[in-house]
């Protein structure tokens, strides 16, 4: 006879399997808890799953909205695997969004009658910097003055967010705007490309890419990789190894700032076209569950981030048409992580029932 | 200055921080067994919705309080769960918490945004706020339940090996940290604010936490520390309604600099932090076999 509940036991190695698996064990969960919510909610879970997970991407537009939202949370949850990976928990990601926003958009708002090919890659350069510069001031105080990186990172969201409300209700507020708080509409060089005629996706998606690609070829083929990933494993390994901590923490956040930077300015210069209070729907904090669910891994992050946008599209259908807030989107992305970090524990430990008789 | 305007001012500073002064103990007591729980906000959040909603529904303070107290509990149990039995890491466990809260409490909330409700009189949590400290360094420091709290923080095996269940103390500390954080975000809701708004806490939960690196874990500082934020938080406020000619947005960000500033003085010395800090903090138990 076999005991009743199983009973906890580290493996000696971790499950490659289950580390593929987990993320969809916990998609597949969140879907279940999902159908009980609708049910309690009083809907039929079969039409409001498919409202909230199928109809959205049921069309050329749809499909490419779904790109438009993964774009800013693949690019982030890349730049936050460089943090994650060494256990630096940085999570002011939005703040580093904002200020990528601020520091390119203010290019161009500056240049806004300008139309020029340098525009907008000095605009990409400039949000790259303000994301980084914004990053490194968490791994300062983390480094020099032994600060937690995660209540610093997530003061400076707040900071981020103020300054960019006084910028676009104060001095750069548009002079012809009627008194709105928005900035100057960019000219069109300091817009990204769309990549099709007629829909919204844009060429911040290359550049999404093309930086995904970089990441992977960093983390498996360089020592700067390699070293994320020992003193992520074992710090004490990494420092008897001669690896600079410090270096490392600040390349992490630089890194990760410059990837948030850049997203932000993608925002605003494709979809947006202009600086205003809300630019971002909490991008850099819901790119921390991607970052998670694809397992810090660039492939896994790029499918991760197409789920994740999918509850961004659900939820604004099923306020359009169940009439249920699109806050429900926000619970998904809750659920998904929990069913993700408890399922984990199938990564390291097995399950096994214990012999009673 | 007249003595009026003096005893206004504190008044509004004590009302302003007893929430602080809730979570910020609940957080506490938390991480002093050795868990950090990150979901504060999410907590509070929920904690504040539920008791607004029970009080409009039914009218009745004592149970919107109750209602919210058992959010509290429902929504730090989950995290127990995870981060206790299934192990997970209780940074990112934290962060689904607070998200998760985000998302409930907005959708919870969304029909009573703007319902009037007849607010409660704060002073009574005023006084209970600084009461449940001195309850709490009295239990840490006086009591043997305190003393093998502490143990299970400082060194879980060794607790583990003296035959205390680390499990289940670490489980109702957490417990305990729940429902504090919902009293304070009830508290919001019903005597400071009084109302409902998606995201109304505006971040106090992450003030809270910062409290506790502040307090370098004893319960007395938190009071201290929570003074200190409500009083800039007042003072900016006030700035702000004199007119002083600043753009209102440098004296909003005054807290989370603040908190900030306050961080770095407290923690660039390594060796106070080394010294104060749990030092199971963030690590988890595996009995093994």
């Amino acid at each position: 006879m076999n005991s009743l509940f199983p009973s906890i036991v580290s493996r000696s190695q971790s499950s490659g399997l289950m580390n593929f698996f987990v993320p969809i064990i916990s998609i597949v969960l969140t879907l279940i808890t999902g159908s009980i919510i609708f049910i309690l909610l009083g809907f039929d879970p079969a039409y409001a799953l498919y409202t909230f997970f199928i109809s959205p991407i049921s069309s050329t537009y749809g499909i490419s909205e779904l790109f438009v939202k993964a774009t800013p949370l693949a690019l982030i949850a890349i730049g936050l695997s460089y943090c994650f990976k060494n256990n630096i928990y940085n999570i002011g990601a939005e703040g580093q969004l904002t200020m990528g926003a601020i520091f390119g958009g203010g290019i161009g708002i500056l240049f806004h009658d300008t139309n020029a090919f340098w525009l907008l890659p000095l605009m990409i350069f400039a949000g790259a910097i303000g994301g980084a510069l914004w990053g490194l001031i968490p791994a300062i105080l983390k480094t020099k003055f032994n600060t937690n990186e995660i209540l610093t990172s997530l003061m400076l969201v707040y900071v981020a967010l103020f300054i960019l409300d006084y910028l676009v209700v104060g001095p750069w507020k548009d002079p012809f705007g009627y008194s709105f708080p928005k900035s100057r509409p960019f000219s069109e060089s300091g817009r990204m490309p769309l990549l099709f005629d007629g829909l919204r996706v844009h060429f911040g998606l290359i550049i999404t890419l093309f930086l995904i690609f970089v990441s992977w070829f960093i983390f498996s083929k360089t020592i700067f990789g390699f070293q994320l990933k020992v003193s992520g494993y074992s710090p004490k390994a990494a420092r008897y190894a001669g690896f600079n901590q410090t270096t490392l923490v600040f390349f992490a956040f630089a890194i990760c700032g410059a990837f948030a930077g850049i997203a932000g300015l993608a925002e605003v210069s494709g979809p947006i076209g202009l600086l205003y209070r809300d630019i971002s729907p909490n991008y850099g904090f819901t790119a921390i569950i991607v970052a998670f669910l694809g397992r810090l891994h660039p492939i896994g992050i790029i499918f991760a981030s197409l789920v994740i946008a999918l509850t961004y599209l659900g939820a604004e259908d099923a306020q359009l048409f169940l009439q249920i807030p699109s806050a429900v989107g926000f619970i998904f992305q809750g659920l998904v992580l929990f069913y993700l970090l408890g399922a984990e524990l199938l990564i390291n430990y097995k399950l096994t029932y214990k012999k009673l008789l | 200055m007249n003595l009026d305007l003096i005893l206004g001012i504190l008044q509004i500073v004590l009302i302003a921080t007893t929430p602080l002064v809730f979570a910020g103990i609940g957080e506490l007591v938390t991480e002093k067994s050795g868990v950090l729980n990150l979901g504060v906000e999410g907590m509070m959040l929920v904690g504040a919705v539920s008791a607004f909603i029970i009080l409009v529904i039914t009218g009745s303070y004592f149970l919107a309080f109750f209602v919210s107290i058992l959010s509290g509990i429902i929504m730090s149990g989950l995290f127990a769960f995870l981060v206790l039995f299934l192990m997970s890491n209780q940074i990112a466990t934290g962060l689904a918490l607070t998200i998760f809260g985000i998302g409930l409490s907005s959708m919870l909330g969304k029909q009573y945004i703007g319902t009037p409700i007849d607010g409660l009189s704060p002073w009574f949590f005023v006084i209970f706020s600084f009461l449940i400290v001195f309850l709490v360094s009295y239990f840490f420091y006086k009591t043997k339940a305190g003393l093998i709290l502490r143990a299970v923080g400082e060194s879980h095996n060794s607790a583990h090996a003296l035959g205390y269940s680390v499990i289940k103390i670490r489980f109702l500390s957490i417990l305990f940290g729940g429902s504090m954080c919902a009293l304070a975000g009830s508290y919001i809701s019903i005597c400071y604010a009084p109302m409902w708004q998606e995201g109304m806490t505006a971040g106090r939960g992450w003030i809270a936490l910062a409290l506790v690196v502040f307090a370098t874990w004893k319960p007395e500082r938190v009071l201290i520390g929570a003074y200190i934020f409500g009083g800039v938080t007042i003072l900016q406020m006030n700035l702000q309604a004199l007119g002083l000619r600043f753009p209102g947005q440098f004296f909003s960000m005054a807290p989370y600099v603040a908190t900030i500033i306050v961080l770095v003085l407290i923690s660039s010395n390594k060796l106070r932090i080394k010294l104060s800090a749990p030092a199971s903090l963030t690590i988890p138990f595996y009995k093994g076999r």
